[in-house]
C-alpha cells in the first residue's frame, strides 16, 4: 500500500477504540509471568553474593541437597562454560559469555546480588532453607562503585585482561575502561575560537532502575528428551529462546517460549536472568520450575541503567548561532561491558545543526549490577547536560530558550552530529508547537520557574513477523511476534482493519509463541508499531490481494478487474461487469471452493524508521525551606509521525515523561561503603506516585514518516529524554541556582541554597 | 508445622482454606485459592499491586496474614465485575486507556472502588493522594485520574453512562 | 561510486586514519566484502556491529540494499533501544 498522506482517508487509524486485551486486564484474568502454575511445579530460588567483589573459593551444596524436598541445586559448574562471543540480540550488542556469567557467577562475583547458586524445592520454605544451607567460601576483593573512581590508575580491576579499545596507542595495562567512542564532524576547538560566548559545565547522573512493577518471573518445564517449554514475562519470547539455547548449549528448536503478559519492561526485560537457571533445574529435577524474583532481587541484580558524568562545552555567536559543541560522557556499565555510551554520545547534540561538534565517551565497568537497556538508552544522561548548558547559553545571550533552539534546530538535510544527513524530521514543528502552547506564556508565582528542554531518539525497525487469518465468518485473526506492553495489540488490529476495510471489532490480535509465528525482535527501541505494524500491514495487503483473486474466481473475471473498497470486492470499472459488491465475509464463506483458507504471513527486517524529537515544558515551585521541588504543570510536545491509537501514544509520552521526572527528582542507587545497595525497595527508591504529579499534557505533532504505510515514527523513548533538563532549567528560573547533579532531591536543593548563601 | 484452617468470605462467597501461620493473604489468594488477579510487585506494602479489601477497608494483602481472614470478608479484583457486567470503574479504565501493561491495574481498581465507596465526590487531589500507594510505572497517572473522576461522576449519576 | 565515511573509532584500527573513501559496490553486501578485501577485519566489523545510513536513512542488516553512484554512506553503530 502507498503511504497514506491524507489523514481524512483513514477510518480506523487515529480513532481511540478499547484495547482488545483490556477486559482481561481490568478483571484480573490476564496471565503475567508469575500467574501460571503447572502440576508438580517446584519453587526456584537464587543464592546471591553478599559481596561487591570477591573470588569464589568453594561452593558446598551437599547440605542443601540433603534437605527433603530439595530437587535440584545448581552452580555455574552445572552449565556450560561457553566462550566469549559477541552478538546482537534483544536490545543491542552483547556477549553470550557475559550473559551466562551474569546469570550465574563462575570464578568471581562482580557485584552484590550476583547469583552464585540456585535451588528448586517443593515449597518456598524448603527452598529458603536450602539457600541457607549452601556454603560459599569467598575471598573478598577491593571493590569500586563510581565511574570516575573506576577509571583511576589504582582502581581495583574487575577483568585482568581488559585492555581499552578505541584509544591510540593501545594501552598495555588492564583497566576498567572497556572502550572509548567518538562521534562528530568539523573542528570543535576551532568552533570555540569563533564563538562570542562559551558556556561549559560538568554534570552527573545517578544510576536508575526501570522499576517495572512486575518482577522478573518464569516457569520452565523440560522433558527427558530435552524438549523445553518456557512461559515468561519478557520483551521478547525469541530473545529468551536464543539466550537460553546459547547459555545451555541447546538446540533452538527444542525450546518453545510462550510470552506471558508483561508487567512493564522499559528495556529491562530485554535480557535473561532467570530462564536458563529454571531450565537447568527443571532438567535435573524432571519437574517444572518456577522462579519469581523479589523486588529486592530486581533492584540488586537486574537493570538498572548507567549513571555517569558528562562535561559539556558549547560556543555561540551573539545571535545564538552555535559555532562549536563538545561533550565528554563517562558511563557506568555495571559489572560487564555494555553501557549505552555510544547512543549517549550520538544523541547528545542530535537536535542541532552544527558545523563543529564532537562527543566522546567511555564505557566503564565497576562493581554494580550489569546495566540493561532503559528507554532511549544513554540519551537522557547526555541530554540532561547538553540541554542544561543550552539553557545557560540562552541566559547568557539573553535569548528565549526556544528561540535559541529554533535558531540551531536540525532539519531535513542537516548533517546529524552522529554522521548521517536527516531525512524528513519534525523538530522545528515541535519547537513551534511548544512556543505556541499557552503553557509557555502562562503566569508564574513566587518561587516558581519554567524550563524547557528537548530530546532526540533514532527509533529502529528490525525483524518482525505477522500473520493475518481470514476466518470462515469474515472475522479476522492477527498474530504477531511482539509482546504487547503498552497497547500495541490495539494498533496492530487497527492497521489490519484499516487495510482490510472492516471494523476494528472484527479483528482480534494475539501474540504468538515462538512456534506459532516467525522470528520477531524484542518490543523495544520504539519499533513495534513501526516494524511489526509494517509486517501486519503487508500481511493484510496480501490477504486483500488474495480476497480479490477469490472474488474474481466467484465472478469468473480477471483478478485485475477487481478492486477492494471498504471491505468489499467491487468490479474495477464498467468493463469488468455489473456485479454487486462481495463483502469480505461472503468471500471467506466460499474460501474452500476458491482454493482453501485465506491467510498471509509476512516476515520482514523493517528499514526506514523515522527519527523523532520532543520538547518538554515544566513549571516547578521550589520550597526554599525544605528544598522540595513540586511539579506544577507539565507539557510534552513530540513528533509522533502519525498516531495510530492516539490514547496509547499520549500514554507513552505521559509515562516516559513521568519516568524522567522520577529520574530528575528522586530516583538513585545508593551504596554503602561495602558496595552494597542501601535502598533496594520502593520505600527508599522513590518512583513518582500519583500525588507527586500534575496532569501531563501530551501534544502530538504529526510529521509523517514517508517510509511507513501510515506514517508512523517510534514514540516510546523520546519522552524520557527532556524531563531532567526541563526541570533543572525550571529550578534555575525559580531560584537562580543551577543544579548539576541528579537527582535534584530535597537534600541537594537545600544544600545548593546553603551554598548560595555562603 | 501444621496448617491452620480458616473460614472466611471471598468476594461474597463462603471460602475455606488451610494455610501456614506465616503465610501472607496474598500467597493464599494466589497459590491456594488460585485468585491470581492480585499481584505481588514488592512484598513490602509499597506498590499496592496486591490491594484487596478486608471488610470494605483497603489493605495490602502482602502485609496481611492468611489467618487474619478468619471470620472476615475479603474483596479482590475478581469480585469487582458483576457477572459479565463490568463495574463502571473498570469500564472507565478501558475507555480512558488508563492502563498500559496492566500489572498495577487490578490493585488500582480495587483501591479506587474503596475510595469511591468512602468518598463518592473526591477532588482530583484527594484521588491522587488516595492512590499514592498504588504505583504505576507506565502511565504517569494522567489517564488513571481521568478515569477515576469520570467513573465517580457516573456513579453519582451526573453524566450518562 | 558511493562515498563512505568511516567513524573515528574504526579509522585508527583499520583504515590508517582515512576518513572517507570511495568503494566500488552496488549493494550493502558487496560494500562489506569490498571493505573486508581492502582493510581486513573492517568488513566483518561493519557486518557484526554497524548500521549504515544511506543518504540519511538508517539501515541495519540489509545485504540486498542497493547503493547508487554518489550515495552518501555513513557507518554508525547499530541502534537498539529500550
Amino acid at each position: 500500500m502507498n503511504f497514506v498522506a491524507n489523514k481524512s482517508d483513514l477510518k480506523v487509524v487515529g480513532t481511540r477504540p478499547v484495547r482488545p486485551d483490556g477486559m482481561d486486564k481490568v478483571t484480573g484474568k490476564a496471565q503475567f509471568g508469575a500467574d501460571l502454575t503447572l502440576a508438580g511445579t517446584l519453587v526456584g530460588k537464587i543464592k546471591r553474593s553478599p559481596h561487591a567483589h570477591a573470588r569464589i573459593v568453594a561452593i558446598d551444596t551437599s547440605k542443601a541437597l540433603a534437605i527433603p524436598g530439595v530437587k535440584s541445586v545448581i552452580t555455574a559448574a552445572d552449565i556450560p562454560d561457553i566462550p566469549s562471543e559477541e552478538a546482537f540480540v534483544g536490545e543491542g550488542p552483547t556477549n553470550f559469555r557475559d550473559q551466562s556469567l551474569n546469570c550465574i557467577a563462575r570464578d568471581k562475583v562482580l557485584y552484590e546480588g550476583h547469583a552464585v547458586a540456585a535451588v528448586a524445592a517443593t515449597s518456598s520454605a524448603i527452598a529458603d532453607a536450602a539457600l541457607a544451607a549452601i556454603e560459599v567460601t569467598y575471598e573478598v576483593l577491593p571493590h569500586v562503585i563510581d565511574v570516575e573512581a573506576a577509571m583511576a590508575e589504582d582502581a581495583p580491576i574487575l577483568f585482568e585482561g581488559m585492555i581499552t579499545q578505541g584509544v591510540d596507542p593501545k594501552p598495555t595495562k588492564a583497566s576498567n575502561i572497556v572502550k572509548k567512542v567518538a562521534f562528530g564532524h568539523g573542528d570543535w576547538q576551532a568552533g570555540m575560537a569563533e564563538a562570542d560566548v562559551v558556556v561549559e559545565g560538568k554534570y552527573d547522573t545517578a544510576a536508575v532502575h526501570q522499576a517495572y512493577i512486575e518482577p522478573h518471573a518464569c516457569i520452565a518445564s523440560v522433558n527427558p528428551d530435552g524438549q523445553t517449554t518456557i512461559f515468561a514475562s519478557s520483551q521478547g519470547q525469541f530473545m529468551i529462546r536464543q539466550y537460553t539455547a546459547k547459555i545451555l548449549g541447546m538446540d533452538i528448536a527444542d525450546i518453545r517460549v510462550t510470552p506471558a503478559e508483561i508487567g512493564g519492561g522499559f528495556g529491562g526485560k530485554t535480557i535473561v536472568y532467570i530462564e536458563p537457571l529454571a531450565v537447568a533445574m527443571s532438567r535435573q529435577a524432571g519437574r517444572p520450575v518456577k522462579i519469581v524474583m523479589t523486588r529486592d532481587e530486581v533492584f540488586r541484580a537486574s537493570g538498572p541503567t548507567s549513571g555517569g558524568t558528562i562535561e559539556v562545552k558549547i560556543g555561540a555567536k551573539k545571535d545564538g548561532t552555535i559555532t562549536g559543541a563538545y561533550a565528554m560522557v563517562k558511563l557506568q556499565a555495571g559489572a560487564f561491558p555494555g553501557s549505552p555510551v555510544a547512543p549517549a554520545c550520538m544523541c547528545a547534540f542530535a537536535m542541532y545543526d552544527l558545523k563543529n561538534v564532537m562527543a566522546e565517551g567511555y564505557d566503564v565497568v565497576s562493581n554494580r549490577a550489569k546495566v540493561a537497556a532503559y528507554r532511549a538508552p544513554g540519551a537522557p544522561i547526555s541530554t540532561f547536560a547538553v540541554e542544561s548548558v543550552m539553557d545557560e547559553l540562552a541566559i547568557k545571550l539573553g535569548m528565549d530558550p526556544i528561540d535559541l533552539r529554533m535558531k540551531n534546530a536540525a532539519k531535513q538535510g542537516t548533517k546529524a552530529s552522529y554522521g548521517p544527513v536527516f531525512p524528513v524530521i519534525g523538530f522545528e514543528e515541535v519547537l513551534e508547537a511548544a512556543k505556541a502552547h499557552p503553557h509557555w506564556t502562562a503566569p508564574l508565582g513566587p518561587n516558581q520557574g519554567r524550563g524547557v528542554a528537548t530530546g532526540f531518539w533514532f527509533n529502529i525497525g528490525g525483524e518482525s513477523s505477522a500473520s493475518v487469518f481470514v476466518n470462515e465468518d469474515g472475522s479476522v485473526s492477527v498474530v504477531s511476534g511482539s509482546p504487547d506492553i503498552g497497547g500495541s495489540r490495539a494498533s496492530m488490529a487497527m492497521m489490519a482493519a484499516e487495510v482490510l476495510g472492516i471494523p476494528y471489532e472484527k479483528v482480534r490480535p494475539i501474540i504468538g509463541d515462538t512456534a506459532q509465528i516467525g522470528i520477531t525482535g524484542v518490543t523495544g527501541g520504539s519499533r513495534v508499531t513501526f516494524a511489526t505494524g509494517m509486517a501486519t500491514t503487508q500481511a493484510a495487503e496480501r490477504a486483500v490481494d488474495e480476497l480479490k483473486k477469490r472474488a474474481a474466481m466467484i465472478w469468473d473475471i480477471s483478478p485485475d478487474a477487481v478492486d477492494w473498497k471498504d471491505g468489499e470486492a467491487v468490479p474495477a470499472g464498467a468493463n469488468a461487469g455489473g456485479f454487486d459488491p462481495l463483502p469480505l465475509a461472503a468471500i471467506a464463506l466460499k474460501a474452500a471452493k476458491t482454493g482453501g483458507p485465506i491467510n498471509a504471513e509476512v516476515s520482514i527486517n523493517a528499514q526506514g524508521a523515522g527519527a523523532a524529537f520532543g520538547a518538554h515544558i515544566a513549571d516547578v515551585e521550589v520550597d526554599p525551606e525544605t528544598g522540595f521541588v513540586k511539579i506544577l504543570r507539565y507539557t510534552a510536545v513530540q513528533d509522533v509521525g502519525r498516531a495510530i491509537h492516539p490514547s496509547y501514544v499520549e500514554g507513552q509520552i505521559q509515562g516516559g515523561a513521568t519516568q524522567g521526572i522520577g529520574w530528575a527528582l528522586n530516583e538513585e542507587y545508593i551504596y554503602d561503603k561495602n558496595g552494597r545497595m542501601d535502598n533496594a525497595g520502593f520505600l527508599d527508591y522513590r518512583v513518582p506516585v500519583a500525588s507527586d504529579l500534575p496532569m501531563i499534557e501530551a501534544v502530538l505533532v504529526e510529521v509523517p514518516n514517508p517510509r511507513h504505510p501510515f506514517g508512523v515514527r517510534g514514540v516510546g523513548e523520546v519522552p524520557i529524554i527532556p524531563p531532567m533538563a526541563a526541570i533543572g532549567n525550571a529550578i534555575k528560573a525559580a531560584t537562580g541556582m543551577r543544579l548539576v547533579s541528579l537527582p535534584m532531591s530535597p537534600p541537594k536543593v537545600r544544600a545548593a541554597f546553603d551554598a548560595a548563601k555562603g | 508445622m501444621s496448617k491452620i484452617h480458616v473460614t472466611t468470605t471471598v468476594n461474597g462467597e463462603p471460602a475455606e482454606f488451610l494455610c501456614e501461620p506465616q503465610e501472607s493473604m496474598l500467597d493464599v489468594l494466589r497459590d491456594t485459592l488460585k485468585l491470581t488477579g492480585s499481584k505481588e510487585g514488592c512484598g513490602s506494602g509499597d506498590c499496592g499491586a496486591c490491594s484487596i479489601t478486608l471488610d470494605g477497608r483497603l489493605v495490602c494483602s502482602c502485609l496481611m496474614l492468611g489467618v487474619e481472614a478468619e471470620g472476615h470478608s475479603i474483596g479482590t479484583i475478581e469480585g469487582v465485575a458483576r457477572g459479565d457486567e463490568l463495574h463502571p470503574i473498570q469500564r472507565k479504565f478501558l475507555e480512558h486507556a488508563a492502563l498500559q501493561c496492566g500489572f498495577c491495574t487490578p490493585g488500582l481498581i480495587v483501591a479506587v472502588k474503596a475510595l469511591l465507596e468512602k468518598n463518592p465526590n473526591p477532588t482530583e487531589t484527594e484521588a491522587r493522594f488516595w492512590i499514592a500507594g498504588n504505583l504505576c510505572r507506565c502511565t504517569g497517572y494522567d489517564k488513571i485520574l481521568r478515569a477515576i473522576m469520570d467513573a465517580a461522576a457516573e456513579l453519582r449519576g451526573e453524566v450518562a453512562a | 561510486m558511493p562515498t563512505i565515511s568511516i567513524p573515528s573509532s574504526l579509522r585508527r584500527q583499520f583504515t590508517g586514519g582515512m576518513t572517507q573513501l570511495e568503494v566500488e559496490a552496488t549493494t550493502f553486501r558487496r560494500l562489506i566484502l569490498e571493505l573486508e578485501r581492502r582493510f581486513p577485519g573492517l568488513g566483518n566489523q561493519v557486518e557484526e556491529s554497524m548500521a549504515i545510513a544511506v543518504d540519511g536513512e538508517i539501515f541495519q542488516d540489509a545485504y540486498s540494499l542497493q547503493l547508487k553512484a554518489g550515495s552518501d554512506i555513513v557507518l554508525i553503530p547499530k541502534i537498539a533501544g529500550g
